[in-house]
């Protein structure tokens, strides 16, 4: 009985946050490493982008509410996610066209990209401040829990309760589909052949007859759809606030280098490994071990590696190892 | 026109702008401003060492901005009465045991051959000495921490005057920066960026979590002063006599005084930086890091130390906004490790780099000025601006309330429309480098 009370502790406190977040950082290391793939430079204007399609997200969740429309069970948010997303792909197809296109032309160094995407960041910032404000928005309606903690004791007679909220699994139902429809679109479709082969090498792909701005264009599109879902999953699990998106740059960051930059399948795996090494090291695990040791060896403190504030050192660390000494990631990105 | 006289003009429009201000809405905060503008230009020099001379991008400024703060409470604040004896040696043992850690790792990495029996003695001697690190920290932290919490609770600093606190605010900027260098300046460009990154975000998280070293979020406040405080000067017969001289009343007259006194300080510092700063770049050593910026390869092959160089370079620019740093939290009088935001203090600095000019030592002066002075102004003249276009809307709109409130976030969308318009019409800056 022991046993299982400690695998359901481990269950909630630390499996199932530890896929949802994995499954948002995923999402978000995605756009990152398409960027990186196709256009050739660290965005760090992405987790901006994530805000913004998720505060136009959050516009339309609330116009919609108040017309009376909902999901049901289900929260309105993902209703509103496809204008969200329209939105998302309209802004940066905007931005490319009269930012990023002119040093694109011109060969810029890879840096002046990086430096043109923090201007991006700023004003992405800026303007996700002065339409919603810079606090806390709620935005999550619906039925809160699929599998509720004190209904799970009550059914099961165990002391642990596991509760599994609406959001974490839709997070998790949304981040699979979006992947299968992903790697469908990048493997089997013409489009998306034609942007592996422009990251694979520049000038054979032109050479081929590959029109550079068109796949330029359809990167950007699916970057916005995938900031855009990235942003509302995070915003639906944790809460929107748009500096927590700025943040969320380095987790996403460190998921895409420790992936592989610009590899995609590298992405996913990255941000399973950053969440769940976030997750496992600042948890205190007390809770679970109380189950396992016997009562006298029981621990006296939370047994929690780091505090919970260390989250970003975790994600850090890890990313300086992957650095020095596979600088290609796990699964081989491009070349350092 | 020539070079000089379009740079004094610049500089010129500046003090203009700031005598505006001055008469406009006041010299107090005026003259705030040039010293925030001060200590901006020296953050910016710093920067502009790394990027100008050498092309390295470093986005983890405010790290070492929040170090050299850091430095100005160890060094200038009282020692907490007991703070020591209650667990100083556990802090110390433990900080000694955690560099030693981390060196015999780095020893174990060396001695053993590659292979599976390295990786998990490495991993070992690493999750030992954490653990040890940790028994040895925790009690003696917790100890500090008890001691009359509303009010210390922490170490303390030395106690010295806290003007030895700038050059060490430096040398703690100095050592981070050897460190990430150490590890991070080999790999390209992109990646040194996202490393310094989220090591400025570790540094923040250190301060504000670690009670014992710094309160944590509960600030230390009154951080001595290297000038006198406007309450003593306004108690002084000869200041007011002075002031009533020269048609100031006491308490105007002492905040005014003490700005002047700060503003001269930070001068004296920015004119050595500068100094040293156009010695290196006309030195052989300057042309040396210039050269490896434009053609890291050629460089290399002459027989210069590529590696080596960066490093230095990175350490220098990195101490010089450590030093700022610490000038910046000495005159605000308080460590607020809350307020460290990277927006804030990376990337406005590299908006003045490169609005100034990047590779230009004046520019990055001007930029910072400029730079400053639009950030702290635009809150102003964006509500100004707000009032005018919604002053024909209903009073009490749901729409007009919402503008005029967000006109305060009007700062950030301006910084990143003049980063922009920089960059691409005038992307070498306003003053070019030569």
């Amino acid at each position: 009985m022991d046993l299982l009370n400690a695998l359901i502790a481990f269950l909630n406190y630390v499996f199932v946050p530890g896929v949802a977040y994995g499954s948002q950082l995923a999402l978000g290391a995605l756009g990152v490493t398409l960027v990186y793939g196709i256009l050739r430079f660290s965005n760090f204007a992405h987790g901006d982008t994530m805000a913004l399609g998720a505060m136009a997200t959050v516009l339309i969740t609330w116009l919609f509410q108040s017309w009376g429309i909902s999901l049901g069970p289900l929260p309105t948010a993902l209703l509103a996610l496809p204008f969200g997303i329209l939105a998302c792909i309209g802004l940066l197809l905007f931005t490319d066209r009269y930012v990023y296109r002119f040093y694109r032309e011109k060969k810029a160094k890879p840096v002046i990209l990086v430096i043109v995407s923090l201007g991006i960041t700023f004003i992405y910032n800026g303007v996700t401040r002065f339409i919603i404000g810079p606090d806390d928005q709620n935005f999550f309606d619906g039925e809160r829990f699929i599998i509720s903690a004190r209904e799970f004791k009550r059914s099961t007679g165990l002391e642990e309760g596991l509760s599994f909220k609406t959001t974490q699994g839709i997070t998790i139902i949304t981040a699979v589909i979006v992947v299968i429809a992903l790697f469908w679109f990048l493997n089997k479709t013409r489009a998306g052949k034609s942007m592996r082969a422009y990251s694979d090498n520049e000038d054979l792909a032109l050479l081929s007859g590959i029109n550079p701005e068109r796949v330029v264009m359809i990167t950007w599109i699916i970057v916005a759809s995938l900031a855009t879902i990235a942003g509302v999953l995070y915003g639906l699990d944790k809460s929107f606030k748009p500096f927590t998106y700025f943040q969320l740059l380095l987790p996403i960051f460190a998921a895409a280098i420790v992936g592989g930059l610009g590899n995609p399948l590298g992405a996913i795996a990255g941000g399973f490994v950053i969440a769940f090494s976030e997750v496992t090291i600042t948890y205190a695990w007390k809770k679970v071990l109380v189950y396992l040791m016997p009562e006298n060896l029981e621990p006296s403190g939370l047994v929690q590696l780091l505090s919970t504030d260390y989250k970003f050192a975790v994600s850090f660390v890890i990313l300086l190892i992957v650095l020095l000494f596979k600088p290609t990631g796990l699964f081989k990105g491009q070349s350092v | 026109m020539n070079g000089t006289l379009k740079n004094t003009m610049l500089f010129g429009i500046i003090a203009l702008m700031i005598i505006y201000v001055g008469l406009v809405q006041s010299w107090n905060s005026a003259l705030l401003i040039v010293a925030m503008g001060l200590i901006s230009s020296i953050m910016a020099l710093g920067v502009n060492l790394q990027w100008g001379f050498a092309g390295l991008f470093n986005v983890g400024i405010m790290g070492f901005v929040a170090l050299g703060g850091l430095a100005a409470v160890l060094i200038g604040m009282p020692p907490t009465e007991g703070g020591f004896a209650a667990g100083g040696m556990g802090i110390i043992g433990a900080l000694v045991l955690g560099a030693g850690t981390i060196l015999a790792a780095i020893q174990v990495m060396k001695r053993m051959d590659h292979g599976w029996p390295r990786t998990i003695a490495v991993i070992a001697v690493l999750i030992i000495g954490f653990f040890l690190f940790r028994g040895l920290l925790d009690p003696a932290a917790e100890r500090i921490e008890e001691i009359n919490p509303a009010q210390t609770g922490y170490l303390g600093g030395l106690g010295l005057p806290v003007l030895i606190a700038w050059p060490v605010g430096g040398l703690f900027a100095a050592g981070a920066a050897w460190v990430i260098g150490k590890t991070a300046l080999g790999l390209r460009s992109d990646y040194l960026a996202i490393a310094t990154l989220g090591i400025a975000e570790i540094i923040i998280a250190v301060l504000k979590n670690e009670d014992w070293l710094t309160r944590g979020v509960k600030n230390v406040i009154g951080v001595p002063r290297p000038v006198p405080f406007e309450v003593d000067l306004q108690n002084s017969t000869a200041f007011v006599e002075r002031a009533a001289g020269l048609g100031f009343d006491p308490v105007e007259g002492s905040t005014l005084w003490v700005k002047v006194l700060y503003i001269a300080l930070f001068a004296t510092v920015l004119v050595i930086f500068m100094w040293m700063a156009q010695r290196a770049l006309h030195s052989p050593w300057g042309r040396m890091l210039r050269a490896i910026r434009d053609n890291e390869v050629a460089a290399e092959a002459m027989g210069k130390d590529v590696k080596a160089r960066h490093l230095q370079v990175f350490i220098l620019g990195s101490a010089i906004c450590g030093v700022a740093g610490a000038m910046m939290t000495t005159m605000d009088g308080q460590l607020t490790p809350g307020t460290y935001q990277p927006l804030r203090f990376t990337f406005l600095i590299w908006v003045m780099v490169i609005v100034g000019g990047s590779g230009n030592n004046l520019g990055s002066v001007l930029g910072g000025f400029l730079i400053w002075f639009l950030w702290v102004q635009v809150e102003p003249m964006g509500l100004w601006l707000m009032n005018l276009i919604t002053s024909g809307m209903a009073e009490g709109s749901a729409l007009k309330d919402h503008l005029i409130e967000s006109a305060a976030h009007m700062r950030l969308l301006t910084m990143g429309m003049v980063l922009l318009l920089v960059l691409r019409f005038s992307p070498r800056g306003l003053i070019p480098e030569k």
